[in-house]
């Protein structure tokens, strides 16, 4: 099922939609200069492709991956699709070094929304600010208030399928498609929830629950984080790809960006990436960094010149710094009842509650947490390198797969320099040299952690579970090119604009200064609504 | 080992909607064309099956899943993760200097190579590694609880469990599209998912 030549070229892309179909494309000229050369189309690249296109813009979009039809090329199968991720080798290191690849990357056109949870929600207002009004971590350069529109036309976009009243912040509309039924493993995480008195809610997720366009709904096989066969999920390669290319973008499928070229007056001027086993150029007015937090901040150190021999927006030398996590020390307990956690998505129901109590605790931050649902390949790794199981003793723990509930959350970690991407000396298979991930938890980190697991443990026993035990986990890299008020302590301004080079953007989880308690991809597209709105105004000033 | 879904079939499903034309592709490929040793040496190929006997010991199958296969084709084929840790060779370097520590230890522990090892003896070298209670001079390369755990226990389990036989074993339902699921809630089954015998 390889799909390693390029689909999207000659005019055409493949429709996402129609098994062996296809849709036309714009086709741009590479030493004409386009709008805007995006890099990356995952949930900050494509949603901003789709935004700039339709605003008249003329984008190019490219991304290292295949461009895929979820129709033809996905498996119901945990092993094959783990095609699905980014496998080029990445060193980890530090006192708590994190799994990358299939954990928090993806490779292709809509990327790791292709194999996300799905779980849409919003930042709590006053994590915006959250140095000045709850006295941790750091303050972003936007409100509430500013982000706000875009989060409803996100929600909008995606149809997300949610609660009519959703238990925490401040009071919204309902969300646009009903609420899923709840699985079993959902309903474990409510009991617990009612027995110990806290809210719960029915997880607003980005999988329709009635068709939308030509989105059927979702029948709740269960394969979501190994890419949705059917097309319910509303992927970026779903809801905003196939809209960027129908208002005139082009999508460049297979292209490796490699670096930035820097032309004259201090500005961008286009971008080298490698593509049909070559090393082309591509002229742009505007170049955006939209590849995630490892790539985006990897790409801007690849590209230093004499003029930025630290690597390019990089004055401040903050790039790859103060990168963020969620950890995710996941409870498990066996129950009497079957669970069959297979069904349905995996996160059907979640509690909040830790994100907006603020007494009560003994450290600073929040965090989510989820119902869960892994499949057995995924579970079975999680027995072996948590609990060493092997042999007899590993078969025997995987035969209550169907009676198994757990929780995990999505907790936030404080953003530190220390806590980098930066480049190794070895190189990949383009000749560019590999980002090294360093990480270490703090002491506030880790007591927040702590709390999670007891709290989570104490839900799980009220729920009727029993043998309990715990895992550690990530997910999530954010906050490696982050945006600010102030040029020496940030990367971008909170356009995504880069302080040393004004043509020069970022669009993706790399912005976040601080990563809250919950899944970043709907603020990752929300931002980029934003983002594209801030362009257009910009550009009617004359100031782009 | 007996399964409580004795009787369980996924591979029953094979025409049904709960499987489509790209997963009968990609299964049809893992159940028959199982691939030839093409980056162990002969020798390293043996250990590893030894090894793997033991992590996943199938006796009362005629037919065991094959799991050395699987692991010598994404070294020849260099599919990986996607990361190592920084104390970590690359992995085909890591996958040779883990086996043969692997095998220095049941020499020194047993005066004998893993190959020749009892079950039991096995079983007690392989807990000695897990447990990262070795002699350090045998491991230069790879550090040996994180080799045994982290490389190659994960992914021999991960192949296993990708194998329908492992699926029907603990009752997963297996491939779900297009039909997926309409029965989701406590002790609740579609006639297509497997019966519970306990």
């Amino acid at each position: 099922m390889s799909a390693e030549t390029p689909r999207a070229v000659h005019g055409r892309a493949p429709d996402v939609f129609r098994s062996g179909g296809w849709i036309p494309m714009k086709d741009y000229a590479q030493q004409e200069p386009v709008d805007f050369a995006i890099v990356g189309a995952g949930a900050g690249g494509a949603t901003l492709a789709c935004k700039l296109a339709e605003s008249g813009f003329s984008v190019v979009v490219f991304d290292a991956g295949p461009f895929w039809r979820p129709l033809d090329d996905f498996a119901s199968d945990e092993q094959e699709q783990q095609k699905l991720y980014w496998t080029d080798e990445r060193i980890t290191a530090g006192d708590d070094p994190i799994a990358l690849g299939g954990n928090n990357s993806g490779r292709g056109v809509g990327g790791s929304t292709i194999h996300f949870s799905m779980i849409s929600l919003r930042f709590r207002p006053e994590w915006f600010k959250c140095r000045s009004q709850l006295g941790y971590g750091v303050d972003w350069p936007l409100s509430y208030a500013e982000i706000e529109p875009y989060y409803r036309e996100a929600e909008q976009a995606l149809k997300i399928s949610g609660p009519v009243d959703y238990p925490w912040g401040p009071p919204r509309g309902r969300y646009p498609y009903r609420e899923h039924e709840m699985n079993a493993s959902g309903l474990v995480l409510a009991r617990g929830a009612e027995r110990l008195g806290i809210g719960w809610a029915s997880t607003p997720l980005a999988t329709v629950s009635a068709p939308a366009g030509k989105s059927p709904p979702c029948v709740y096989r269960g394969f979501c984080n190994f890419g949705c066969s059917t097309n319910a999920k509303q992927s970026a390669l779903v809801a905003w790809i196939p809209r960027a290319i129908r208002a005139g973008a082009e999508v460049r499928d297979l292209a490796m960006v490699g670096r930035i070229e820097m032309g004259a007056h201090g500005r961008a001027s286009g971008v080298h990436y490698h593509r049909a086993g070559r090393w082309q150029f591509q002229a742009a007015r505007n170049v955006v960094l939209a590849g995630y937090a490892i790539e985006t901040p990897r790409l801007l150190l690849n590209s230093a010149t004499a003029q930025h021999p630290q690597g390019l927006a990089n004055s401040s030398g903050l790039v790859g710094t103060h990168l963020t996590t969620h950890a995710g020390p996941g409870v498990w307990a066996s129950f009497d009842e079957e669970i069959r956690w297979y069904k349905g998505p995996p996160n059907m129901a979640v509690s909040e509650h830790w994100n907006y109590v603020d007494h009560g605790k003994d450290f600073h931050g929040g965090y989510a947490f989820m119902s869960q649902g892994p499949l057995p390949r995924a579970w079975s790794q999680v027995l072996t390198t948590s609990r060493y199981l092997w042999g007899d003793a590993l078969r025997r723990e995987m035969m209550k797969y169907n009676h198994m509930a757990g929780l995990v959350p999505v907790a936030e970690t404080e953003p530190r320099p220390q806590n980098r991407v930066e480049l190794a000396d070895e190189l990949d298979q383009y000749g560019l040299r590999i980002p090294r991930v360093v990480f270490s938890y703090s002491e506030n980190d880790r007591r927040l952690q702590r709390h999670a697991v007891d709290f989570m443990s104490r839900m799980l026993i009220a729920a009727g579970g029993r043998d309990l035990w715990h895992s550690e986990d990530t997910s999530h890299i954010l906050g490696t090119c982050r945006m600010g008020d102030d040029p020496s302590a940030s990367v971008v301004d909170s356009d995504g604009r880069c302080w040393d080079i004004p043509n020069l953007w970022i669009c993706d989880g790399s912005l976040f200064p601080t990563c809250g308690g919950v899944n970043p991809s709907l603020t990752i597209q929300a931002l980029a609504c934003r983002i594209a709105d801030r362009m257009g105004t910009l550009a009617q000033r004359g100031e782009l | 080992m007996k399964s409580d879904y004795t009787g369980y079939d996924v591979l029953e499903k094979w025409n049904t909607p709960s499987f489509d034309h790209t997963t009968r592709a990609v299964l049809t490929a893992r159940l028959h064309a199982i691939p030839q040793r093409r980056f162990f040496t002969e020798a390293e190929w043996n250990l590893l099956e030894a090894i793997v006997a033991r992590l996943l010991p199938q006796p009362e199958r005629a037919d065991p899943i094959p799991v050395t296969p699987w692991i010598d084709e994404q070294l020849a084929t260099g599919r990986g993760e996607g990361f190592r840790h920084d104390n970590m060779p690359a992995m085909p370097a890591a996958w040779r200097a883990g086996l043969a520590s692997i095998d220095a230890e049941s020499h020194r522990r047993c005066a004998l190579p893993f190959v020749a090892l009892a079950p039991s003896a096995a079983d007690a070298v392989l807990r000695a590694i897990a447990a990262n209670d070795v002699a350090a001079a045998l491991w230069p390369t790879v550090p040996a609880q994180r080799f045994f755990i982290d490389i190659l226990l994960k992914t021999a389990a991960a192949i296993y469990y990708s194998h329908p036989d492992a699926w029907s074993e603990i009752g997963f339902g297996g491939p779900a599209s297009p039909r997926g699921y309409v029965r989701l809630g406590f002790d609740e089954r579609d006639s297509w998912e497997g019966k519970e015998r306990r």
